[in-house]
């Protein structure tokens, strides 16, 4: 019973965030993982008693670009991968606040990979979270760079013939000093992940595997919402100082999850900029 | 260098004189990418902006550098950043979206010759359209073309000016010539000079429109962390900011565009009218090769003939009225520009057939237009027309 007021609570917490008047029903397909992301994410800023008028959400474009719209705070959906350009300049405007960025695979990583690897590499206090479906959802079902090696795609009616990127791998190469990988099916661990990456002070990156079974599942004979989660949970294993690349191929594991990069060493470029001007000011 | 003191003479370049006014208008953000030739502007500001609390960053391109403007402007800094022809061409993406999204900021376009990668260190005035249709979709455009170092810092206070009144992307055309050259300038004194700052909203957040509806294009802009949680996108909005697909939002919204221009003419139209009032001869030139214009006025008057000059400080919107003014006036218009007749083309469109005769001077070489070729020019329209008679046309 106490069990079940706390999450009551929790729930109505969570609801004081939405744009519940003016924005709903919002435009995911039913079952599409985008809203564990985004329950996921307004769970966390509750938790973290973030107030709303410091919060700063910033998308690019498709579906997982839809995220800020429905959130009360300020929020600001940009052009297609430049999300983290508008933010890395919020950013420096104003480094009080609290910026996190919303991308897809596609967005992050193809338009924007550019931008994403620049953000990773100026150690800017901002919280990427990149939702990886593996494919363009909005557009209706064309190969992003993360379709994995031999799978369809609209645009890869005969399997995928590029090696995707690792995403993670990529930010890590980068420069990224807080980087973590969970999935939807996850959704505790996905909170904990989002709770480490906005407490961490640096560019974060938080991937989230997510599920599009509309198009990504069909073309791929991958089933309903359900079995794709539950293909996260088969293919998943926690990160941990046992766990290889070659152990994973034998157990036949896909996402390594959890904390894979977490470096307090470097400094931040807001703090750094800030050092700067109160050392020319003074001089 | 340091910052010119106002009221003193100092000698200064174009681009150096952009970035002062700039700092003069208030401007404190500053994103970049280097780009000949434009900078020095940003080398300025590198050293400037941490010196006034102001933040300067270089991003890794143009396309960047223009979003991280945006993200600071709607945080409340007056921001801006600087390019040429390659990079402004990139920057187009992001001038549609901070039109679509009545974002404040300014972008200088030192312009060089193109088409793409072009002439990176000559001369050109080929970026006038895209200033004005460089991004895809019907938006309002405002465009300044400074012509001397004086102005390079005057016009700049104005762009940021306009900028912030109408929440609109406002572009300085500049060229290589105005910006590379060295001029002995007095910078006005702070205290003359007029800054304006966005109107700030008068209503509770739960009143708030960020988007207001007004006749003049016009309405108030909170900034981010202010309260306001108000939302903003580069799709087609309502007046809160949401996405809209119905059809009287959308012609609402696209109205309200328009009415940026079409209310505020008086505002938006700055000319210089040199030797005008009796001249049977103008020459309509603006940055770099108004000052030959000048020059060839001078030489022509000396010689008996009748010219004038008028000269766009403002060139977007187009400045109907003192042009159509003008071709009342006179008979013969020669619009010498370094591009294939860009705005003669606008000039033309002002003109029927009882008006003037509207000509080109169209230097595509890469090579300043001098006073002489204006003076020859002008001399050949006038012997070609009293052989065949002043009033007839071909």
């Amino acid at each position: 019973m106490a069990e079940e007021t706390k999450l009551l609570t929790r729930s109505a917490d969570v609801h004081d965030w939405l744009r519940v008047k003016k924005k709903f029903p919002h435009l995911w397909c039913p079952g599409c993982g985008i809203g564990i992301v985004l329950g996921a994410t307004l769970r966390t800023l509750e938790a973290l008693h973030y107030d709303k008028d410091e919060v700063v959400m910033v998308s690019g474009i498709g579906c997982t670009g839809r995220i800020p719209v429905y959130v009360d705070c300020n929020t600001l959906h940009t052009t297609h991968g430049r999300a983290l350009t508008f933010a890395t300049g919020i950013k420096l405007a104003r480094p009080d606040l609290k910026v996190l960025v919303f991308m897809g695979d596609g967005d992050a990583l193809a338009i924007g990979g550019n931008h994403f690897i620049h953000a990773a590499r100026r150690n800017i206090d901002l919280t990427a979270i990149v939702v990886n479906n593996s494919i363009y959802g909005m557009t209706g079902g064309q190969a992003s760079p993360t379709t994995p090696l031999g799978k369809k795609a609209t645009t890869a009616v005969y399997g995928c013939i590029e090696q995707p990127f690792d995403t993670c791998a990529l930010a890590i190469g980068a420069g990224a000093t807080f980087v973590a990988r969970s999935t939807v099916y996850h959704v505790k661990h996905a909170e904990k992940m989002i709770k480490e990456g906005l407490e961490h002070k640096g560019f974060s990156v938080i991937e989230l595997i997510s599920n599009c079974h509309t198009y990504y599942g069909r073309i791929n004979k991958l089933g309903e919402p359900i079995d794709m989660l539950n293909y996260m949970k088969e293919k998943s294993i926690m990160s941990g100082p046992d766990v290889t690349p070659e152990k994973m191929t034998e157990m036949g594991k896909q996402y390594l999850l959890g904390v894979l990069q977490h470096d307090t060493s470097r400094p931040e470029l807001c703090d750094l900029y800030e050092e700067l001007i109160s050392r020319e000011k003074s001089s | 260098m340091a910052v010119p003191k106002p009221g003193e003479p100092v000698l200064l370049s174009g681009n150096e004189a952009m970035a002062y006014g700039a700092l003069a208008a208030g401007a404190r953000f500053y994103a970049g990418y280097p780009i000949t030739p434009s900078t020095e502007i940003a080398e300025v500001m590198a050293t400037e902006l941490p010196r006034v609390g102001g933040k300067f960053i270089q991003m890794e391109d143009e396309i960047a550098s223009l979003g991280a403007v945006i993200g600071a402007s709607l945080c409340g800094l007056k921001s801006y950043t600087a390019t040429s022809g390659p990079g402004f061409s990139l920057m187009q993406e992001h001038i549609g979206y901070a039109a679509m999204a009545e974002v404040p900021c300014v972008i200088i376009d030192v312009m060089r010759g193109g088409p793409s990668t072009g002439l990176p260190t000559k001369t050109s005035q080929s970026d006038v359209m895209q200033a004005k249709y460089g991004s895809h979709g019907d938006y309002p455009s405002i465009a300044l073309t400074p012509s001397s170092v004086l102005e390079c810092f005057t016009l700049t206070v104005r762009a940021f000016n306009l900028s912030e009144k109408y929440r609109a992307p406002v572009i300085l055309l500049s060229d290589e010539i105005v910006g590379h050259m060295r001029e002995k300038v007095v910078l006005p004194d702070p205290s003359q000079l007029e800054v304006i700052n966005r109107a700030k909203p008068t209503v509770p957040p739960e009143w708030y429109e960020h988007y207001q509806d007004s006749v003049t294009g016009m309405s108030p802009m909170a900034n981010f962390g202010e309260g306001y949680r108000f939302h903003v996108t580069g799709l087609t909005h309502d007046v809160y900011g949401f996405p809209t697909e119905r059809r009287e939002e959308i012609a609402a919204l696209m109205e309200k565009f328009k009415n940026k221009e079409i209310h505020n003419t008086r505002d938006l139209t700055m000319v210089e009218e040199y030797f005008l009032a009796d001249a049977k001869v103008c020459i309509f030139a603006y940055g770099s090769v108004a000052r030959s214009a000048k020059q060839a006025v001078k030489i022509l008057r000396r010689n008996g003939v009748r010219a004038g000059m008028l000269r766009p400080q403002i060139v977007w919107p187009f400045p109907k009225l003192p042009v159509e003014n003008m071709l009342e006036k006179v008979s013969h218009v020669l619009v010498p520009e370094m591009n294939v007749g860009q705005l003669r083309k606008e000039v033309e469109r002002l003109s029927c057939t009882d008006r003037a005769k509207v000509q080109g001077l169209n230097v595509l070489d890469s090579s300043f237009i001098t006073a002489e070729q204006i003076v020859d020019r002008v001399r050949e329209i006038r012997a070609r027309h009293r052989h065949v008679g002043e009033y007839v046309n071909g």
